[in-house]
Parts: structure tokens; C-alpha cells; sequence
């Protein structure tokens, strides 16, 4: 694919199809994490090194080994995809797990529960549906995912639009602790608001055409 | 633990909501919204899967070592839920594509994982069956509430049908296009957060 194409898939996956605001994925941990940026932060760039390395992966697994006639002639393992897509995400989950205690204890306490949550964090397992969904459209349109340079460059969009959202989102609750909310939309539907007007300011990105 | 049958079935359904209370399965339950048919039969496989794979885990959980029990939920999960996308893909081709990745995006559910880690970890098979019913029954009727609103305001129809007459529209009445847009779907769910902790004070946060 031309460095042009790549470009737009970059920004489009940033922008026009960011996870959280327009497809709604990763919205349990991005609901709980964002009480503060840096900690919001830390999951955001976990999620976006889990995505890094799993969707390449997972590209790999899909045309190689899945796809119709990709090991035995007339014999189409598509419908595996979901449990070995799976198992990949919570191998390496365990891996970035493992390197985050070793290397940064102070984040690894702070994201808690949430770092081997990743592995259900909607985010990835979306992306690589979506990229398996991709692989099959043709090669003109925009969003094709064709080589695994492409599904890297995509996983790196889709991480930053995601670790983008995350940190907004943070920012603005930090913000909100000093406002003065209806006791009942208090904490979680105030939140959801908020998260409603910020997919709402995205929308407008969603002509975007480069 | 005491916990009657009855409590685990109905408590999900009201006051332990999965979507508005414990705030799970987020996601998909904003996703697939804009329509009632795709809800409808996203919170009805959701309950099958919740309710199965519950019953599953139960029964293993003596064998399953904690260290990996994350990973034999994920299988668990996994292989229902590609067993349910199967039977759709084969019976509701329509619907199937409708919910094209949000059918295989069940297994990162956070109801599944929650309610597998925090009940049929701990408790006997029927009870777990119980309570993945009522988990997925709960899911299932944010799903509609929302899926209601979005439908009749955003098109004007309910199911698929027409429900607001022609002559309505001849007098200036349009519909609201940004109800089908992902955003109203997340202020719909606050709306009902909202009225949920209006009346039910011991919900609301400080």
C-alpha cells in the first residue's frame, strides 16, 4: 500500500473510527480508570502496546492459518477465529503484565484490577475483528488492511485514538469534581453524558476525507 | 452462601442491574441499539451465553487452577459464543450481519467475565444458571428500553413497522436523525441512570 493510503488509515483510525466514540469498545475500563490522567495514561499506552503487538498477530493467524484454503485446500477454519484470537490477546496480556510489575511498580498498583482486564477490554478483541472484517473488503477502498504493515499502522491508530478518548475523559472528570451535579446523575451519569458530547464533537470528523 | 434462588434471579433485574448498576457490558449494550431487532436478539443470546457458560464454569470450578482460570473462562466463553454466532449466521443471516463484530465482542462482555469471576466461582451449578439468566435478562432490558427510544424517535418505527402515521409528518413532524447516532445512545443510558437513582437514593454516589 502507498505511504499516502497509510497516512489515511492512520488518522481515520484516530479520528473517524475511534473505538470509544464511535464504536463503544473498551467502555468498562474507560468508564473506571478516568478519574485521573495518569493513571489514565498508563492504560491507555498499555492498551495501545497490547493492540501493537496483537493485531500483527492476529493478521498473520487470519491469513496464514484461517482463511479459506490457507493450510489445506477446501478447508476454510474461519469460524476458530474467535477463540485463537482470544488466546493470543490473554497470552500477551500476561506478557505486558508481567514486564509492567517488573519495570513500573507504581503503575502497576495503580492500575490494579484492570491491567488483566485488558484481555476482555472490548478495544482489542474489536480491532481485531475489525481488521479480520477488513482483510476481506477490496484493495481500492480506504479501510483495507492488506499487509501487516497495515495492521500495525491500524493498531497504532486505533491505541492513540483510544488513549486519546481515555485521557479527554480524565481531564474533564477532574475538572467536574469541583462542578455541582444533580445528586442523582452524581458519578456515573454525569459521566455518560459527558462521554455522549464528546462523541457528539467527534461526529464532525466523520466527513473527513484524505 | 445463603443467598435464595429467588434473590439471585429477580435482584439482577432490578436493583443489580449488570448495565446501570455494576457497570458492565457497556459497549455492545450502545452499539447495537439503534434498532429493536438487533437488541432483541443480542440480549437473548447474551442471556444464553451468560447462562451457559455460568453453568460451565460452575461446574469446573473445584478443577480450575487460579492462576489460569482467566484464560479457561476466555475458552469457555469463547467456544459458546461461536457456537451462537454459528446458529445465527445459519438462521438470521439479516440480523447476523446487522451485528456483524458486536456478536463475536460477547466474549470480551464484561458481564460474562464478571459474573463468571464473582458468582460461578463461588456457587453450585443451578444458582449460577439463575443468576445468568437474570444477568442476561437485565442486559437484555436496557437493551430494549434503549433500543426503544432510538428506533421510535430516530425513524418512527418500532420492529421494523411504521408506528408514527403519515398525517404526523405532513403537520412538520421530522424525525430526529441524531438519535440513530452513537451519542444519543450513551445520553439515553445516563436518562435512565438518572430516573433509576431519582427514585432509588441508596444508588447514588458522593
Amino acid at each position: 500500500m502507498e505511504n499516502a493510503n497509510l497516512i489515511s488509515l492512520f488518522v481515520r483510525s484516530i479520528f473517524v473510527d475511534n473505538m470509544i466514540f464511535a464504536f463503544f469498545l473498551g467502555m468498562c475500563s474507560y468508564l473506571a480508570v478516568s478519574k485521573d490522567v495518569k493513571t489514565a495514561l498508563g492504560l491507555g499506552a498499555a492498551v495501545t502496546f497490547v493492540l501493537l503487538v496483537t493485531l500483527p498477530v492476529n493478521f498473520l493467524l487470519q491469513t496464514k492459518v484461517l482463511a479459506a484454503n490457507a493450510i489445506v485446500e477446501g478447508v476454510d477454519l474461519s469460524f476458530l477465529s474467535f477463540i485463537l484470537f482470544i488466546a493470543v490477546i490473554a497470552g500477551i496480556v500476561q506478557l505486558v503484565e508481567m514486564i509492567v510489575e517488573r519495570f513500573s511498580p507504581s503503575l502497576y498498583a495503580s492500575l490494579g484490577i484492570f491491567l488483566p482486564l485488558i484481555a476482555v477490554n472490548c478495544a482489542i478483541m474489536g480491532a481485531s475483528l475489525f481488521m479480520q472484517q477488513r482483510i476481506g473488503l477490496e484493495p481500492t477502498d480506504p479501510k483495507f488492511i492488506g499487509t501487516v504493515g497495515d495492521a500495525v499502522v491500524y493498531a497504532l491508530g486505533s491505541g492513540i485514538g483510544w488513549l486519546l478518548a481515555i485521557v479527554a475523559l480524565a481531564a474533564v472528570r477532574e475538572k467536574m469534581a469541583y462542578s455541582n451535579v444533580p445528586p442523582a446523575l452524581r458519578g456515573l451519569g454525569i459521566t455518560f453524558i459527558v462521554v455522549g458530547l464528546m462523541a457528539m464533537s467527534f461526529m464532525c470528523f466523520s466527513g473527513l476525507n484524505i | 452462601m445463603a443467598l435464595k434462588d429467588k434473590d439471585v434471579f429477580v435482584g439482577p433485574l432490578t436493583l443489580n442491574n449488570p448495565v446501570t448498576v455494576q457497570v458492565l457490558g457497556i459497549c455492545s449494550a450502545l452499539a447495537v441499539t439503534a434498532q429493536l431487532v438487533p437488541a432483541l436478539v443480542m440480549g437473548l443470546s447474551v442471556t444464553i451465553i451468560t447462562a451457559l457458560s455460568n453453568v460451565v464454569i460452575s461446574l469446573l470450578r473445584k478443577g480450575i487452577p487460579n492462576r489460569i482460570r482467566i484464560i479457561v473462562q476466555l475458552v469457555v466463553v469463547a467456544s459458546m459464543v461461536t457456537i451462537v454466532s454459528e446458529v445465527l449466521k445459519a438462521f438470521a443471516y439479516d440480523v447476523a450481519m446487522t451485528l456483524s463484530v458486536y456478536i463475536g465482542l460477547i466474549i470480551t462482555n464484561c458481564i460474562l467475565m464478571g459474573r463468571l469471576e464473582a458468582f460461578a466461582m463461588q456457587n453450585s451449578p443451578w444458582q449460577s444458571f439463575l443468576d445468568g439468566v437474570g444477568n442476561g435478562l437485565g442486559y437484555a432490558k436496557i437493551l430494549v428500553i434503549v433500543a426503544f427510544f432510538r428506533e421510535l424517535l430516530g425513524s418512527g418505527k418500532l420492529l421494523g413497522f411504521q408506528v408514527i402515521p403519515d398525517c404526523v409528518y405532513e403537520w412538520g413532524y421530522a424525525n430526529n436523525g441524531l438519535m440513530l447516532m452513537p451519542p444519543m445512545a450513551l445520553i439515553i443510558v445516563a436518562c435512565i441512570i438518572w430516573y433509576e437513582r431519582a427514585h432509588n437514593k441508596d444508588l447514588q454516589e458522593k
